[in-house]
């Protein structure tokens, strides 16, 4: 696929060094967070949006898949190159170009890891709000293709929301730019949406003007134990009734407090089968107040125990127990599936009770945690596909929860996006008229289908038979 | 850090890698080149790859194999606790044992594997002195010394006239109901900064510990660890072993990090007697409540600003608070937190021979903290760090000094504020 044309063409935009062919680097650059594996072709570093330009028109003209990657830590296979072909690697274009403390406003380029933004317009007293768990490295560039979300997202709102332009290089090559450096902006289609959440199935997306917000002064945090998860549930719909929207409200079922009450640095009650966690910011002084009202509003809901953390060192032990579930899910199982299900926020419970019948019906641990305010649960099967037929029973199961997710007025995902891991899913949730105009966009922007193919859509999957729908 | 064991030994941790990325906020190396090989997870795929025969060992793997500080930064962050530098290790033990030694790895051998041949060296060329612990430039092993590329735009400590062994005697009798304690000095305390060597034997030595410093002791094994050379490896453990043996030491004090870091993983051989504990020195003098003496002494009537650099090889091991322990004790100090004090200082092993720019570059990331915290003296706890430090510094033309925390403690003291 790519030959010694292409490859010396590749060389002659980007420089000798920042093309490979190496086994060495083909390998380095197959893999993402699903721990699926496709070699590509060749992988290439690029430093500035006229390489990417060019190098995209190479792959138009040659009908070569491209791939656009960033920290390549996604969940469900968005750079993994399944045909081969180019890997466009942004990691280097990771300049902050610019940020704007009049209109707070940061332009920056695909590369920059995010908790690096964060850190740096914290300095300056502005916020960027979004916060998926991998903000210490994963990349803006991929936050934006995947919409990521993260806790802080029940109260202000996910990657989309702080999105105001764009620049993108189209599968042509063209340069376009969307959106703006304006919060009001009504020219044309609001392509910016279009683009954010697309999967680098549509185009690469060089730079990024995002929106910030005040930084706010102070944060306090508590956590509450429930016997139920049904109390829980009611606590959540009480807390946003009485006019108050947390930061975070992060929840943990039975069975993620399982695995985790050994490790806690202080006791959950024994008859606890629910944990909330919240956490309020603003203004110093009406903190105290807030948590306050929250405790009354929740008393009469079955609570069973409040921790108020007093101090940064208490809010961080509340906080690491939420954090070490994840580690301690492979003392179950060694494999992994973990799919980020959102239902309507009143569904909670009952989508858990679903999944409780499931766990029971297959015989394989599901544990659940995630974030409560907006309904995104993190549904973690463990299983051991060693285990002769676990792979068969795996994918029951996740039809299953999928299935149970939809019927309850819920998405197959949350924040994590499709890629390769659910395009098998898609067509449970989404009807054929909007699966044929969204791939209508596609065809119209990529008619050569070289953009990150293979991704999103079920049809394109079977068509070249290359996946199993999981690993 | 760890000894090297064979990579097929480690399939079940290279297993234990879920591909999640978290090691990119961590590697040092990782954020200066922002290539996945650089990292942890491209490291690890790559072993899988080599046990997997889906790759031979080429060139290409060879390179990126020798990308690594074997600092252990993202076996501490991995969610999984993956033990990166084991396999990186493992790796180049795998590529030595097919390929032959690199002409640094030869470097590292002739260097570390002939205590005879090191005095000697030592004594005639002066340039040679750090390649004792950042081992030999990659080009041309000891031919090095008449064309030092790498070296050339080091900023190097003057060889002392005298090493540690002149100035310190073999055993040094204390209390007699106290133990005794052996001393690993390492190359760099023993001929780079012996005073500081002999300031951690007499400090022992004042406390009423016996202090054993045998003459026979060895390099720790780190160059020969990461040029891949597990002979070597194997041959300096018996050597250290046997060294300490006859003194019946009940611990063994190091203040060299790497030393530390190495010497805590080794099993001694099976004929030793049984295995000493292993202990870093401000370890065992805040245990011994040295911090109290230190805070007693008499106020200083001007303090310095000090700021202190973690290394690599105490901080992978939950070593950070005892060292500013001490320093905060001093009565001359005022401890000031840096930003970044836990970010490598980028010699690693061989690294700042093999890839001396990168190693630079990494070690300039220091800057910017060590500028917004004000100091005058930026301390640490191994040699290593103190070395790159002071070229970071001298570069940058900062007005500010690496010392070794020890220095600072034994100025207290003997009465002298720091220099």
């Amino acid at each position: 696929m790519v030959n010694d044309h292409i490859a010396h063409t590749l060389e002659a935009i980007v420089g000798p060094n920042n093309v490979s062919i190496h086994t060495t680097d083909r390998i380095t650059h197959a893999y993402d967070a699903t721990r699926q594996q496709f070699l590509p072709d060749v992988v290439v570093h690029v430093e500035n949006t006229e390489q990417v330009s060019r190098i995209v028109r190479l792959a138009h003209t040659e009908k070569i898949p491209i791939l656009p990657r960033g920290a390549g830590s996604g969940f469900t296979g968005g750079s993994l190159p399944v045909r081969g072909g180019i890997v466009l690697v942004l990691t280097r274009m990771n300049r902050i170009v610019e940020i704007d403390t009049d209109n707070l406003i940061a332009v920056v380029e695909p590369g920059v890891v995010t908790g690096r933004l964060q850190a740096e317009v914290e300095k300056l007293g502005l916020f960027y709000p979004p916060d998926p768990a991998s903000k210490d490295f994963s990349t803006l560039g991929g936050n934006v293709a995947e919409c990521a979300g993260g806790p802080r997202c029940v109260k202000y709102g996910v990657t989309r929301d702080y999105v105001l332009g764009l620049e993108v290089v189209l599968p042509s090559g063209d340069i376009i730019h969307t959106g703006g450096r304006t919060m009001k902006n009504v020219v044309g289609y609001d392509l910016t949406r279009l683009f954010v959440g697309s999967e680098g199935t549509l185009g690469v997306v060089t730079r990024i003007i995002l929106r910030l917000l005040p930084k706010p002064e102070a944060r306090k945090t508590m956590l509450v134990a429930f016997a139920g998860i049904d109390c829980a549930a009611q606590a959540v719909s009480a807390i946003i009734q009485g006019k108050i929207i947390p930061t975070t409200l992060e929840f943990m079922d039975a069975s993620a407090i399982d695995c985790v009450r050994r490790t806690a640095s202080f006791d959950l009650p024994d008859t606890c089968r629910a944990v909330l966690i919240i956490e309020v910011d603003g203004e110093a002084a009406a903190l105290d107040r807030q948590v306050c009202t929250i405790s009354e509003i929740i008393s009469p809901l079955g609570v069973l125990a409040t921790r108020i953390a007093a101090t940064a060192a208490e809010s961080e032990a509340i906080w690491q127990v939420r954090r070490s579930v994840s580690a301690s899910l492979r003392s179950l199982n060694p494999d992994k599936f973990n799919e980020d299900i959102v239902v309507p926020r009143s569904k909670v419970p009952e989508m858990i009770r679903s999944l409780e019948a499931i766990a029971t019906r297959y015989g394989v641990p599901i544990i659940n945690f995630g974030h409560a305010g907006d309904g995104n649960i993190h549904v973690n099967v463990m299983v051991d596909l060693a285990q002769n037929g676990m792979r068969e029973t795996v994918n029951q199961v996740l039809d299953e929860i999928f299935r149970a997710t939809i019927d309850l007025g819920g998405s197959v995902s949350g924040e994590h996006g499709i890629g390769t891991a659910k395009a098998p899913f898609i067509a449970m949730e989404l009807d054929l008229a909007t699966l044929a105009c969204m791939q209508t966009i596609k065809k119209a922007l990529d008619p050569n289908n070289i953009m990150n193919p293979g991704k999103i859509f079920p049809e394109s999957v079977r068509e070249h038979g290359a996946l199993s729908p999981r690993p | 850090m760890t000894v090297s064991r064979p990579l097929e030994n480690l399939r079940h941790s290279i297993d234990q890698c879920v591909r999640c990325g978290a090691c990119q906020a961590h590697c040092p190396v990782y954020v200066e080149t922002c290539r996945e090989s650089s990292v942890a997870r491209g490291k690890i795929a790559l072993a899988e790859a080599v046990l997997t025969g889906t790759i031979d060992l080429e060139e290409r793997l060879q390179q990126e194999a020798g990308l690594c500080l074997l600092c252990g930064s993202c076996a501490v962050k991995c969610p999984n606790q993956v033990p990166t530098d084991a396999i990186v290790a493992a790796l180049r033990a795998q590529i030595t044992a097919t390929k032959g030694l690199s002409s640094l790895g030869r470097g590292v051998a002739m260097l570390t594997g002939s205590q005879r041949l090191r005095r000697s060296l030592l004594r005639s060329a002066h340039l040679l002195a750090p390649l004792l612990f950042t081992s030999i430039p990659a080009q041309s092993g000891l031919r090095l010394r008449f064309s030092p590329a790498a070296l050339k735009q080091r900023v190097l400590p003057t060889l002392a006239k005298h090493s540690l062994f002149d100035r310190i005697p073999e055993f040094l009798r204390g209390d007699a109901d106290k133990p005794v304690l052996g001393v690993f000095a390492g190359c760099a305390l023993t001929y780079l900064y012996p005073a500081t060597g002999a300031a951690m034997a007499r400090l022992l030595n004042r406390l009423g510990y016996s202090v054993a410093l045998p003459r026979s002791q060895g390099c720790c094994g780190m160059p020969a660890l990461a040029s891949g050379n597990q002979a070597l490896l194997t041959q300096l453990t018996t050597t250290n072993s046997t060294a300490f043996k006859p003194y019946g030491v009940e611990a063994t004090i190091t203040a060299c990090a790497t030393c530390h870091g190495m010497l805590a993983d080794q099993t001694p051989p099976p004929e030793s007697s049984a295995p000493t504990a292993v202990m870093d020195i401000h370890v065992f003098l805040v245990q011994a409540g040295l911090a109290d003496t230190l805070a007693a002494l008499p106020a200083s009537p001007h303090r310095l600003r000090v700021t202190y650099h973690d290394p690599c090889h105490l901080r992978s091991r939950g070593i950070t608070r005892e060292p500013r322990a001490l320093l905060q004790a001093l009565p001359g100090v005022e401890l000031i937190e840096m930003e970044g004090a836990e970010f490598c200082c980028g010699l690693g092993g061989t690294f700042a021979a093999a890839h001396p720019k990168l190693s630079q570059t990494i070690g300039d990331r220091k800057l910017a903290g060590l500028q917004a915290s004000k100091a005058s003296i930026i301390a640490s706890s191994c040699p290593g760090c103190v070395l790159q430090l002071q070229d970071v510094i001298t570069r940058a033309n900062l007005p500010v000094k690496a010392v070794h925390t020890l220095d600072l403690i034994d100025q207290a003291l003997a009465g002298e504020g720091p220099a």
